[in-house]
Protein backbone atom coordinates (compact mmCIF):
# COMPACT_ATOMS: atom_id res chain seq x y z
CA UNK A 1 0.00 0.00 0.00
CA UNK A 2 1.82 3.38 -1.22
CA UNK A 3 1.07 6.29 1.34
CA UNK A 4 -0.94 9.15 -0.57
CA UNK A 5 0.19 13.13 0.10
CA UNK A 6 -3.58 12.96 1.49
CA UNK A 7 -2.70 10.04 3.75
CA UNK A 8 -0.56 12.17 5.54
CA UNK A 9 -2.63 15.04 5.55
CA UNK A 10 -5.18 13.19 7.06
CA UNK A 11 -2.96 11.62 9.72
CA UNK A 12 -1.20 15.25 10.59
CA UNK A 13 -4.08 16.78 10.93
CA UNK A 14 -5.71 14.28 13.27
CA UNK A 15 -2.61 14.36 15.25
CA UNK A 16 -1.85 18.13 15.27
CA UNK A 17 -5.07 19.86 16.46
CA UNK A 18 -6.10 23.00 15.32
CA UNK A 19 -3.24 22.44 12.26
CA UNK A 20 -3.47 23.65 8.62
CA UNK A 21 -1.78 20.85 6.53
CA UNK A 22 -0.46 21.04 2.81
CA UNK A 23 1.50 17.99 1.73
CA UNK A 24 2.70 17.30 -1.65
CA UNK A 25 4.61 14.03 -3.00
CA UNK A 26 5.64 10.84 -5.07
CA UNK A 27 4.93 7.94 -2.99
CA UNK A 28 8.48 7.87 -0.98
CA UNK A 29 9.53 11.60 -0.88
CA UNK A 30 7.36 14.07 0.75
CA UNK A 31 7.15 18.01 1.30
CA UNK A 32 4.73 19.01 4.52
CA UNK A 33 3.93 22.77 5.07
CA UNK A 34 2.43 22.62 9.01
CA UNK A 35 1.20 25.65 10.56
CA UNK A 36 0.29 24.86 14.23
CA UNK A 37 -0.38 26.88 17.43
CA UNK A 38 1.50 23.87 19.06
CA UNK A 39 4.56 24.82 17.47
CA UNK A 40 4.84 28.46 19.04
CA UNK A 41 7.95 28.87 20.75
CA UNK A 42 9.56 25.87 20.13
CA UNK A 43 12.75 24.90 18.23
CA UNK A 44 12.65 23.29 14.67
CA UNK A 45 13.71 20.04 16.03
CA UNK A 46 11.26 19.98 18.99
CA UNK A 47 8.34 20.80 16.09
CA UNK A 48 9.55 18.30 13.43
CA UNK A 49 9.69 15.52 16.60
CA UNK A 50 6.20 16.10 17.19
CA UNK A 51 5.28 15.38 13.46
CA UNK A 52 7.48 12.69 13.75
CA UNK A 53 5.32 11.48 16.87
CA UNK A 54 2.44 11.68 15.41
CA UNK A 55 3.38 9.64 12.32
CA UNK A 56 4.74 6.98 14.87
CA UNK A 57 5.83 3.76 13.15
CA UNK A 58 5.10 4.97 9.34
CA UNK A 59 7.85 6.91 9.29
CA UNK A 60 9.95 3.72 9.93
CA UNK A 61 8.50 1.64 6.70
CA UNK A 62 6.33 3.79 4.45
CA UNK A 63 7.96 7.15 4.31
CA UNK A 64 11.75 7.39 2.94
CA UNK A 65 11.95 11.07 3.46
CA UNK A 66 9.68 13.78 4.59
CA UNK A 67 11.09 17.17 4.35
CA UNK A 68 8.79 19.71 6.43
CA UNK A 69 7.91 23.32 7.04
CA UNK A 70 6.75 23.92 10.69
CA UNK A 71 5.16 27.34 11.44
CA UNK A 72 3.26 28.84 14.11
CA UNK A 73 0.47 30.69 13.45
CA UNK A 74 2.10 33.86 13.95
CA UNK A 75 5.40 33.24 11.52
CA UNK A 76 3.26 33.14 8.25
CA UNK B 1 29.23 -0.93 26.73
CA UNK B 2 25.77 -0.33 25.51
CA UNK B 3 24.99 0.63 21.93
CA UNK B 4 23.33 3.50 23.64
CA UNK B 5 26.65 4.47 25.61
CA UNK B 6 29.21 4.13 22.56
CA UNK B 7 26.98 6.64 20.68
CA UNK B 8 27.13 9.00 23.57
CA UNK B 9 30.79 8.68 23.71
CA UNK B 10 31.61 9.13 20.19
CA UNK B 11 29.55 11.68 20.16
CA UNK B 12 30.66 13.56 23.15
CA UNK B 13 34.34 12.77 21.60
CA UNK B 14 33.96 15.16 18.20
CA UNK B 15 32.81 18.22 18.44
CA UNK B 16 31.20 17.98 14.72
CA UNK B 17 29.53 14.77 13.63
CA UNK B 18 27.33 13.53 11.31
CA UNK B 19 25.79 10.14 11.02
CA UNK B 20 25.43 9.38 7.61
CA UNK B 21 24.26 6.72 4.48
CA UNK B 22 27.82 5.89 2.90
CA UNK B 23 30.79 8.67 3.43
CA UNK B 24 31.22 12.30 2.57
CA UNK B 25 33.34 11.40 -0.66
CA UNK B 26 30.75 8.09 -1.31
CA UNK B 27 27.30 9.13 0.07
CA UNK B 28 24.33 6.32 -0.90
CA UNK B 29 21.39 8.52 -0.57
CA UNK B 30 20.64 12.19 -1.70
CA UNK B 31 19.67 13.39 1.69
CA UNK B 32 23.13 12.01 3.25
CA UNK B 33 25.43 13.61 0.67
CA UNK B 34 23.69 17.02 1.18
CA UNK B 35 24.18 17.27 4.69
CA UNK B 36 27.80 16.50 3.80
CA UNK B 37 28.57 19.10 0.99
CA UNK B 38 26.77 21.67 2.95
CA UNK B 39 29.84 20.91 5.99
CA UNK B 40 31.99 21.59 3.61
CA UNK B 41 30.45 24.94 2.70
CA UNK B 42 30.99 25.81 5.90
CA UNK B 43 34.84 24.77 5.71
CA UNK B 44 34.61 22.85 8.91
CA UNK B 45 36.55 19.63 9.93
CA UNK B 46 33.95 17.06 10.86
CA UNK B 47 33.58 13.42 11.89
CA UNK B 48 31.32 11.02 9.67
CA UNK B 49 30.02 7.69 11.03
CA UNK B 50 28.20 5.19 7.93
CA UNK B 51 25.28 3.99 9.54
CA UNK B 52 24.56 1.43 6.81
CA UNK B 53 28.11 -0.17 8.13
CA UNK B 54 26.45 -1.72 11.00
CA UNK B 55 22.58 -2.19 11.41
CA UNK B 56 22.64 -1.40 15.57
CA UNK B 57 24.44 2.21 14.60
CA UNK B 58 21.35 2.55 12.14
CA UNK B 59 18.91 1.84 14.47
CA UNK B 60 20.29 3.03 17.69
CA UNK B 61 21.22 6.48 16.22
CA UNK B 62 17.21 6.94 15.63
CA UNK B 63 16.28 6.24 19.41
CA UNK B 64 19.33 8.47 20.95
CA UNK B 65 17.60 11.18 19.40
CA UNK B 66 14.23 10.16 18.73
CA UNK B 67 14.71 10.93 15.34
CA UNK B 68 13.13 8.63 12.91
CA UNK B 69 15.94 9.34 10.16
CA UNK B 70 19.44 9.72 8.72
CA UNK B 71 21.69 11.80 8.50
CA UNK B 72 21.45 13.73 11.93
CA UNK B 73 24.22 16.44 12.90
CA UNK B 74 25.33 16.53 16.12
CA UNK B 75 27.56 19.53 17.46
CA UNK B 76 29.10 19.34 20.88
CA UNK B 77 26.50 16.79 21.77
CA UNK B 78 23.85 18.57 20.60
CA UNK B 79 21.82 17.00 17.99
CA UNK B 80 21.24 19.77 15.48
CA UNK B 81 18.92 18.37 12.80
CA UNK B 82 18.29 16.20 9.74
CA UNK B 83 18.77 17.67 5.96
CA UNK B 84 15.86 19.56 6.31
CA UNK B 85 16.96 21.72 9.17
CA UNK B 86 20.49 21.67 8.20
CA UNK B 87 19.20 23.46 5.11
CA UNK B 88 16.98 25.83 6.74
CA UNK B 89 19.85 26.71 9.32
CA UNK B 90 22.63 26.98 6.60
CA UNK B 91 20.17 28.91 4.11
CA UNK B 92 19.72 31.37 7.16
CA UNK B 93 23.41 31.60 7.95
CA UNK B 94 22.72 30.17 11.39
CA UNK B 95 24.89 26.86 10.68
CA UNK B 96 27.92 28.79 10.50
CA UNK B 97 26.85 30.71 13.80
CA UNK B 98 26.62 27.14 15.41
CA UNK B 99 29.66 25.11 13.90
CA UNK B 100 32.18 28.07 14.27
CA UNK B 101 30.81 29.83 17.51
CA UNK B 102 34.41 31.57 17.91
CA UNK B 103 34.17 32.76 14.34
CA UNK B 104 30.66 34.59 14.79
CA UNK B 105 31.94 36.00 18.08
CA UNK B 106 34.80 37.30 16.70
CA UNK B 107 32.67 40.10 14.21
CA UNK B 108 30.72 41.52 16.47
Amino acid sequence: MTVTPEDIRRWLSAGLEGSQVTVSGDGRHFEARIVHPGFAGKSRVQRHQMVYGVLGDRMKSEIHALSMKTLAPDEI
Amino acid sequence: MSIREQLKEVIENNEIILFMKGTPDFPQCGFSGRTAQILRACDVKFASVDVLADHSVREGIKQYSNWPTVPQLYVRGEFIGGCDIMTELYESGELEKILKPEAAAGNG
